[in-house]
């Protein structure tokens, strides 16, 4: 079943296609690698699924009956989205806590104005933060985490969302391997919980061991698509990276 | 004593305003300088009611808060839709406008003439026409603002409005439309200086628009920045040390023909100290 497709993406910046007429179809409970080289236009999709950056043209559908022309950041939400940064952003001088706690509490003004977090909000911190062994850092300040410890934060971040959709961006990088091993293995729990899981990297041999689909992106168009093992030895996938 | 007590009222009119405006700055990250307009307006509003109308002190107040409420939810309106240094110039511009109308709208405002006789409050037969029964009234007041502010900031509300400052396009993404926020924010902030200017008319009976121009909102966005950005102590403490001040210096004795400018260059000199070496203000934790 299709979770998430675009048809006809496009995004320019100025002169440049970034995302150029791109039409993806991403199945439900998939692992999906968006793999290709620097420029190639990966995180712009991201941003674009997101709602972060505006579409030039083309459509995004979710769950085969949302259609969008537009998207705003603060809907994709509450279509089962949620994201991570390839530069991190957590909001910085606020507690490894209070950076879970806002995303559990209510998204109206006067009701997040009378509401207190309970201990439902802090089980469910704790569960979250315990899968990335943050929680005995839940009082300090983000901005005091080490490079590794706020890219986990912010997948912790992502995943007390609960969604449905994950869109992580080079969550990998600057990773010792200890907390590789963290993030591979979340990966594999939301596959098990038949969740959706789109991620950018660069390290190939993760990507072969984590996704049951790639889709290879080259100057914002798709390359090619498929299976791990069919694309990765692709002469276009390596022309892409290498050069002819 | 008086001297004093007079002291201690303008202390407790600044340090409610620093309370409200530190709700937007400190912990929402929008530097507004409207501030001084919303403090004219509840002003006006007061010394309006009171001298034209038979109406009570503690009525004009709270019809100047829904006043207030109204100007400011539609200001906000088109300032929440700003972030950063486009949200601090369309304010400083609303700021203007708003000056405009007290000094322009002679019919009513009295322009540049200002309203006199102004009267103190009077509730269940107590009378405040004394300063040191104002100073109480003021000190209640102050009291209130802090409560009703640390309720706010405790609050989930008071935790989203802090993610607007660190990031607003990373808490939008999870489900957040921040501009109700700020608006929201704005408006309670503005309705708390509202008060502020009800208070400062009733104690000096006389009102007129050099009160609430820019160089005010400055001055009160300095109070917070000193006492310490998203802390709502820091904006008491910053009042305290922003009023006292220039009245210290006053005892310090300069020779007679300079005193008055010795007095500015010595308290310009501590502000830039203080802003080097304690950028998050005196008991702050927040850099801006």
């Amino acid at each position: 079943m299709t979770i998430l497709e675009t048809r006809n993406l496009i995004k320019r910046f100025g002169g440049v296609h970034a995302v150029d007429h791109l039409s993806i179809e991403v199945e439900k409970g998939r692992i999906n690698g968006i793999i290709g080289p620097n420029g190639s236009g990966k995180t712009t999709l991201i941003n674009l699924l997101s709602g972060m950056l505006a579409m030039d043209g083309g459509e995004i559908i979710i769950d085969d009956v949302q259609k969008f022309t537009q998207m705003f950041p603060h809907q994709v939400f509450f279509y089962g989205i949620a994201r991570t940064f390839q530069n991190v952003r957590l909001f910085e001088q606020m507690t490894v806590l209070d950076n879970i706690l806002v995303i559990l509490t209510k998204r109206n003004v006067f009701s997040s104005l009378f509401e207190k977090h309970t201990e439902y909000h802090l089980k469910k911190a704790e569960e979250v933060l315990q899968r990335v062994d943050l929680w005995k850092k839940k009082n300090q300040l983000a901005i005091n985490l080490s490079y590794g410890q706020r890219k986990l934060l912010e997948i912790a971040r992502a995943l007390v969302t609960d969604a449905e959709i994950y869109l992580l961006d080079e969550s990998f990088t600057g990773l010792f391997p200890e907390m590789r091993k963290i993030v591979s293995n979340i990966i594999c729990e939301l596959k098990q919980e038949n969740k959706t899981v789109i991620l950018i990297e660069h390290d190939m041999g993760l990507i072969r061991e984590l996704c049951d689909y790639i889709f290879v992106m080259n100057e914002g168009k798709l390359l090619v698509e498929g299976k791990p093992n069919y694309v990765l030895e692709g002469k276009e996938v390596i022309e892409a990276y290498l050069g002819k | 004593m008086e001297y004093l007590i007079h002291l201690g009222i303008l202390f407790t009119i600044y340090a409610i305003l620093g309370i409200s405006l530190n709700l937007v700055i400190g912990y929402t990250g929008l530097l507004s300088l409207t501030h001084a307009a919303f403090y004219g307006i509840g002003a006006y509003t007061t010394a309006i009611l009171l001298t034209q109308t038979g109406i009570g002190f503690f009525l004009s107040v709270i019809l100047g808060i829904i006043f207030v409420g109204i100007v400011s939810f539609l200001i906000g309106i088109v300032l929440s839709r700003f972030s950063d240094d486009y949200y601090a110039l369309g304010s400083l511009g609303l700021n203007m406008i708003i000056f405009s109308i007290f000094l322009n709208w002679q019919s009513l405002t009295k322009g540049p003439l200002g309203i006199l006789g102004i009267s103190r409050p009077e509730l269940f037969g107590i009378n405040f026409s004394s300063n040191f029964m104002f100073l109480i009234l003021t000190l209640l007041f102050l009291i209130l603002t802090y409560l009703v502010a640390r309720f706010i900031v405790n609050s989930s509300f008071g935790r989203v409005l802090k993610t607007i400052r660190e990031d607003e396009k990373a808490i939008q993404v999870f489900g957040y439309k921040t501009f109700y926020f700020k608006l929201a924010i704005f408006v309670i902030s503005a309705a708390m200086a509202a008060v502020a200017g009800s208070l400062f008319a009733s104690y000096i009976t006389f009102i007129d628009p050099s009160s609430f121009a820019l160089m005010e909102s400055i001055f009160i966005v300095a109070i917070i920045i000193l006492g310490g950005l998203a802390d709502l102590r820091g904006s008491i403490l910053g009042a305290l040390f922003l009023i006292l001040l220039p009245e210290v210096l006053r005892f310090v004795g300069f020779p007679s023909e300079i005193a008055a400018q010795m007095r500015q260059v010595v308290y310009g000199v501590i502000l830039i100290l203080l802003m080097l070496y304690r950028p998050q203000g005196l008991i702050g934790e927040y850099k801006l």
